[in-house]
């Protein structure tokens, strides 16, 4: 098997691994007990407290631990909401941030929460000047993502940041993609908030983390107890935090060499697919772009025959096609790009790893080259295309 | 998701092509919506359906039940052809996942509009044949 779907989960590396099975096992006891068996599990908690501060350049009593993604955007877009004082509410996002983002917005904006969504460009990016246009004096929040999961965009966060900070708007940034695999600085790029996930940089699943800069004003999300210093309540998930703590550190010491050797196999796969294949054209920016993002439309094909394709070739890979989306439209973040509804269902992402090898990209282009043409040749719009060149 | 019928007759679909001089030809569906079916047909005299052919862009199942509806139709009359519904189509390939209902209707849709076509160039009417209906999600759907 070849697995090209690292955007949506990664494995869980060996050493997160060994890291987090005591905590499974015999070191079960809840980290909030007073007595001393307990304080092995809040002593390991607080590793991977600083763990995970050292990868963005936060400090440790910055770092909230969540149960993933998710619930660190919908803690960081509601939770800005509801501690602001403002009369009238206004935050902005852009249109390709992920669904944990959007959706927490469309929530916010039926409570009577006014939302702007900036447009991108034909690669993804959000301008700054567009953010700083949008600003209004009752805007709460701004939430740029730090590199979109389907087209791999990096966008300016320092530039977005700097901005939010001169005009004192919070500054949030869903750094699931981007977490442990670009260099991200809290400070240097004005972050107030960062959402990461583990199982993005081979981590476990379940888990993840709110950075909150220091004096910051934050709802609760979580009502309960008085974990995460009372604003995330729930009782530790110690193993989860202890490998996302393992994984972050591991994901740190790797960047400088995972980014070149990751970034190799993508440009191999992106030139041969551009060299090899008609019609495809390559999705996302060519160069400010995650080191493990490959994002193509194929034209005149569907997406998901593709991947069942590559499924039968023994190739995990995913689409933002209708039909894989589970609704008539395909991504939104395609469509954002300016791509027409057709050449978007015939979109396919391959996302690497430090695992991918270049044999692997071989593979992989090389099957596309077979499974392209032949649902081309079942493709009535290729029918309709070719007949049309015929005659020009 | 898929049953062994679909997985089989998505990898190696029965009847696809084109057929030059075709009696009817239909096209449905629309590229927005990530699915176009054509279904060609030749039909004989007798108003048998000799041959039929499809291309289809779009996912596993609307290519499944494209290469399944060509398979049933063919050998069969017209007015025969015309009554293999969508649930017919759905039953053969042993089930499709409820959001892939509708690639099961565009099939059948396919086939009445190839049907129109070979009507209207032969001046004839077939009984119970409506004109063809492009979008198929204003159709009820019958999932049963």
């Amino acid at each position: 098997m070849i697995y090209m779907d690292n955007a949506a989960t990664t494995r869980l590396s060996e050493r997160a691994f060994e890291a987090m099975r005591p905590y499974m096992m015999e070191q079960y006891a809840n980290a909030a007990g007073t007595y001393s068996f307990a304080a092995a599990s809040s002593a390991a908690i607080e590793k991977a407290r600083a763990q995970t501060a050292a990868v963005i350049g936060a400090k440790p009593a910055e770092i909230y631990f969540t149960s993933g993604g998710t619930e660190s955007d919908n803690w960081a877009l509601k939770g800005a909401v509801l501690a602001s004082k403002k009369e009238k509410k206004h935050i902005i996002i852009s249109a390709i941030e992920h669904h944990a983002v959007l959706h927490s917005a469309r929530a916010l904006e039926q409570q009577g929460v006014e939302v702007t969504v900036l447009p991108v460009d034909a690669d993804g990016l959000v301008s700054p000047a567009d953010v700083e246009a949008a600003i209004r004096p009752e805007t709460v929040l701004i939430s740029v993502m730090a590199a979109n999961n389907e087209v791999g965009t990096i966008e300016p966060l320092e530039q977005i940041g700097e901005i939010a900070h001169r005009c004192g708007v919070l500054f949030h940034t869903d750094a699931v993609q981007a977490f442990g695999h670009i260099p991200l600085d809290v400070e240097a790029m004005h972050i107030d908030m960062l959402s990461a996930s583990a199982h993005k940089f081979h981590g476990p699943k379940g888990v993840g983390l709110l950075y909150v800069r220091r004096g910051v004003k934050l709802g609760v999300f979580m009502d309960g107890g008085a974990q995460e210093k009372k604003r995330r309540a729930g009782t530790s998930n110690v193993p989860g935090i202890v490998g996302m703590g393992a994984a972050a550190e591991e994901a740190k010491a790797r960047m400088d060499a995972m980014i070149p050797a990751v970034s190799a196999v993508r440009d191999h796969i992106i030139e041969r697919i551009g060299k090899e294949i008609p019609y495809a054209k390559l999705n996302g920016h060519r160069t400010q772009r995650l080191p493990g993002n490959v994002n193509f439309c194929f034209r005149f094909i569907e997406g998901e025959s593709m991947l069942m394709l590559l499924d039968a070739d023994g190739i995990c890979a995913s689409s933002g096609s209708a039909c894989t989306s589970g609704s008539l439209d395909p991504s939104h973040v395609l469509l954002a790009l300016g791509l027409p509804h057709e050449i978007a269902h015939g979109s396919l992402r391959l996302s690497l790893s430090e695992e991918t090898t270049m044999a692997d990209a071989d593979k992989v282009v090389d099957s596309l080259k077979v499974i392209i043409p032949r649902l081309r040749s079942m493709s009535p719009l290729y029918e309709d295309f070719v007949r049309s060149e015929g005659r020009a | 998701m898929y049953t062994e019928k679909v997985m089989d007759h998505f990898m190696h679909p029965r009847n696809v092509g084109e057929i030059e001089n075709a009696s009817g030809v239909g096209t449905v569906g629309n590229a927005k919506c990530g699915d176009i079916m054509r279904i060609y047909l030749d039909i004989d005299e007798n108003q048998v359906v000799r041959d039929a052919k499809f291309k289809t862009f779009g996912c596993g199942a609307a290519i499944a039940t494209s290469s399944m509806a060509t398979e049933m139709i063919i050998g069969k009359t017209i007015q025969e052809a015309l009554e293999v519904t969508n649930k017919a189509v759905m039953e053969a390939l042993g089930g499709l996942p409820p959001v892939k209902v509708h690639c099961s209707l565009l099939a059948e849709q396919a086939v009445h509009a190839a049907l129109w076509d070979y009507a209207q160039k032969n001046g004839i009417t077939i009984e119970g044949l409506k004109p063809p209906v492009n979008d198929v999600d204003e159709l009820d759907e019958d999932e049963e």
